[in-house]
C-alpha cells in the first residue's frame, strides 16, 4: 500500500471507511484521559487554576501550525506529483487549521485577561497567530471565489507554500516588534522548563488533539470526494435536461425527461 | 538578455503612455497622504510622529492597487501567451515585469516622497530616512505582489481577492520600513539593523516572488 494506491479515490474511501471508527475511538479515548489528567493536575504557585487553560491552549497552538504544515505538503503533492487526492486533503484541512488558529486565539485571549489584565495585547506571538489565522482565511476564500476546482487547487497550492516561506519570516519579524509572551518553554536546548506534572498531561492531549485533527481531515477529506461526486453527477444531469431540452419539442424530449427523472 | 531589456523597456513605454496608469499610483498616493490629516485632525506635532507610518501605508496600498494591471493587460491582448511560450525562462521575465513595474510605479512614489514629507512636517533627516527605506522595501513590495497579481490573471479575479492574499505577506517589510525610519527619527535603536534586514527582505522577494508567479502563471494558463 504506497500513496499511489490511494489516488485512485474510491479505494481511499473504502480504506478509510474502516479507518475512521478506530481512529475516533482513539481520540475519544485519549482527550478523556488528557482531560481527565489536566482538570487533576496541581495549580500553579503563581497562575493558580488558570493554568489549565494552557492544556487546551498549547494543542491549539501546535496545530495551527502542524496543519499548514500538512497543507504544504499536499500542495507540493498538487504541483509536483498531481497527485489527485492532494488538493482534497489540501482543500479540506484549511477550515479545520483555521479552527485551531481561532480557539487557540480564544483560549490565549482568556488567559489573558487574569494573567496580563488584558484580553488582547499587540504582542509578537499573537500578533504572528492573528496573521496566520488571517492567511487561512485568505486561502478559505480563495477556493470559495474559484468554481473550477482543479484551477483554484494550483493557485491555492503556489500560496500555501508561498505562505510557508513567508511565516517563519513573519514571525521573525513580529518577534522583533513587540514582545510579552513568554519564550517556549517546552522544547527547548537543555531539557523542558516545565514540571512532569504539567508535562505529561499536556503531551497527551497534544498526542489526542493531533489524532483529533487526523480524525476531522479524514472525514473532511470523504466529504470532499462524495461533494465533489455530487456536483459532478448533477452537471451531467444539468448537460442532459439541457440537450433534451434543446432536441425540442415532441415525444423525445418527454421521454428524455423522463429518464432523467427516473435518474434523479 | 536582449529579450529581457527589450521586455522592460516595452513595459515602461506602456505603463508611461495614455492608458498605461502607472502615474496614477503617485496620485493616489498624494491623496491616501492627504486624507490622513482629515483623519488624525492637523496637529503637526502628532503628524510629524505617524509621518513615517502614513508614508509606508500610503506607499504599501499604492504598490498594491497598481499591481493587479502588472500581467492583466497582457493576459488580455494575448502577449503574455508569447511571453510563457518564448524561449526566455519565465522566471526571468517574469522578474524583467516586475522590475519594469517598479521602475514605472515604484519610483514615482519615492520621488514623491519628500513633497508629502513637507505636508506631514518632517525634517530634511526624517524623509530622507523615509525615502532611503521606501528605496530599499518597496522592491521586495513588488516582487511579492507579483505572486499576488500572478494568481489574480490565473484565476480572473482581481481587486480585493488579492488584497487580502498579499497583504499579509507584506507585513515584515512594513514593521522594518517602519522601525528603520522611526530609528532616525526618535528611535533608541540604530539605522542599521533593521535597514539590513529590510534590503535582506527585497533580495529574498527578489528569488521567492519570480518562482511563484512563474509556477502559478505555468499551472494556472490555458
Amino acid at each position: 500500500m504506497s500513496l499511489i494506491d490511494l489516488a485512485n479515490p474510491t479505494r481511499f474511501l473504502a480504506l478509510t471507511a474502516r479507518v475512521l471508527p478506530w481512529l475516533a475511538a482513539a481520540t475519544i479515548i485519549l482527550l478523556a484521559i488528557g482531560l481527565y489528567q489536566s482538570a487533576y493536575a496541581p495549580d500553579d504557585y503563581q497562575q493558580g487554576a488558570t493554568v489549565k487553560i494552557m492544556f487546551i491552549h498549547v494543542p491549539n497552538a501546535w496545530l495551527s501550525m502542524f496543519v499548514w504544515g500538512v497543507m504544504s505538503i499536499a500542495s507540493l503533492g498538487t504541483l509536483v506529483w498531481r497527485h489527485p487526492l492532494a488538493d482534497v486533503a489540501a482543500k479540506a484541512a484549511a477550515p479545520i487549521g483555521a479552527a485551531f488558529t481561532f480557539l487557540a486565539l480564544l483560549t490565549g485571549s482568556l488567559w489573558g485577561r487574569p494573567m496580563w489584565g488584558t484580553y488582547w495585547e499587540w504582542d509578537a506571538r499573537l500578533t504572528s497567530v492573528l496573521i496566520l489565522f488571517l492567511m487561512y482565511l485568505g486561502l478559505m476564500a480563495l477556493w470559495r471565489a474559484v468554481d473550477d476546482p482543479s484551477r483554484a487547487a494550483r493557485a491555492a497550492a503556489v500560496l500555501t507554500l508561498v505562505g510557508a516561506i513567508n511565516l517563519p519570516i513573519i514571525k521573525f519579524s513580529v518577534d522583533w516588534w513587540n514582545t510579552l509572551h513568554q519564550p517556549a518553554s517546552v522544547m527547548r536546548m537543555g531539557g523542558s522548563a516545565l514540571d512532569k506534572s504539567f508535562l505529561i498531561p499536556l503531551l497527551v492531549m497534544a498526542i489526542a488533539f493531533t489524532l483529533l485533527f487526523v480524525t476531522l481531515h479524514l472525514a473532511a477529506m470523504r466529504n470532499e470526494i462524495l461533494r465533489r461526486r455530487v456536483r459532478s453527477l448533477q452537471m451531467m444531469q444539468a448537460s442532459r435536461v439541457a440537450f433534451s431540452s434543446e432536441a425540442g419539442a415532441g415525444s423525445r424530449g418527454q421521454n428524455a425527461s423522463k429518464e432523467v427523472g427516473a435518474a434523479g | 538578455m536582449t529579450a529581457l531589456s527589450a521586455l522592460v523597456r516595452r513595459d515602461i513605454r506602456i505603463a508611461l503612455r495614455v492608458g498605461g496608469g502607472a502615474l496614477i499610483g503617485v496620485l493616489f498616493f498624494l491623496t491616501v497622504v492627504v486624507l490622513m490629516p482629515f483623519a488624525v485632525g492637523p496637529d503637526l506635532a502628532l503628524l510629524s510622529r505617524l509621518g513615517p507610518a502614513i508614508l509606508w501605508l500610503g506607499a504599501l496600498l499604492a504598490s498594491l492597487l497598481t499591481l493587479d494591471r502588472l500581467f492583466m493587460a497582457d493576459h488580455e491582448d494575448g502577449s503574455l501567451d508569447l511571453i510563457t511560450m518564448s524561449r526566455t525562462p519565465l522566471e526571468l521575465a517574469c522578474a524583467a515585469k516586475a522590475l519594469a513595474h517598479w521602475l514605472a510605479a515604484g519610483l514615482p512614489l519615492i520621488v514623491a516622497t519628500p513633497v508629502l514629507g513637507l505636508l506631514l512636517n518632517l525634517d530634511m533627516v526624517a524623509t530622507g530616512a523615509v525615502a532611503l527605506t521606501l528605496l530599499a522595501g518597496t522592491p521586495a513590495l513588488t516582487f511579492t505582489g507579483m505572486i499576488g497579481a500572478a494568481l489574480a490573471v490565473t484565476l480572473h479575479r482581481g481587486g480585493l481577492l488579492m488584497a487580502v492574499l498579499v497583504l499579509p505577506l507584506s507585513i515584515p517589510v512594513l514593521i522594518f520600513g517602519v522601525a528603520a525610519s522611526q530609528a532616525v527619527i526618535v528611535g533608541p535603536m540604530t539605522f542599521g539593523a533593521p535597514f539590513s534586514i529590510l534590503c535582506a527582505l527585497s533580495l529574498v522577494s527578489f528569488v521567492v516572488g519570480p518562482f511563484a508567479a512563474a509556477a502559478s502563471l505555468r499551472h494556472g494558463l490555458d
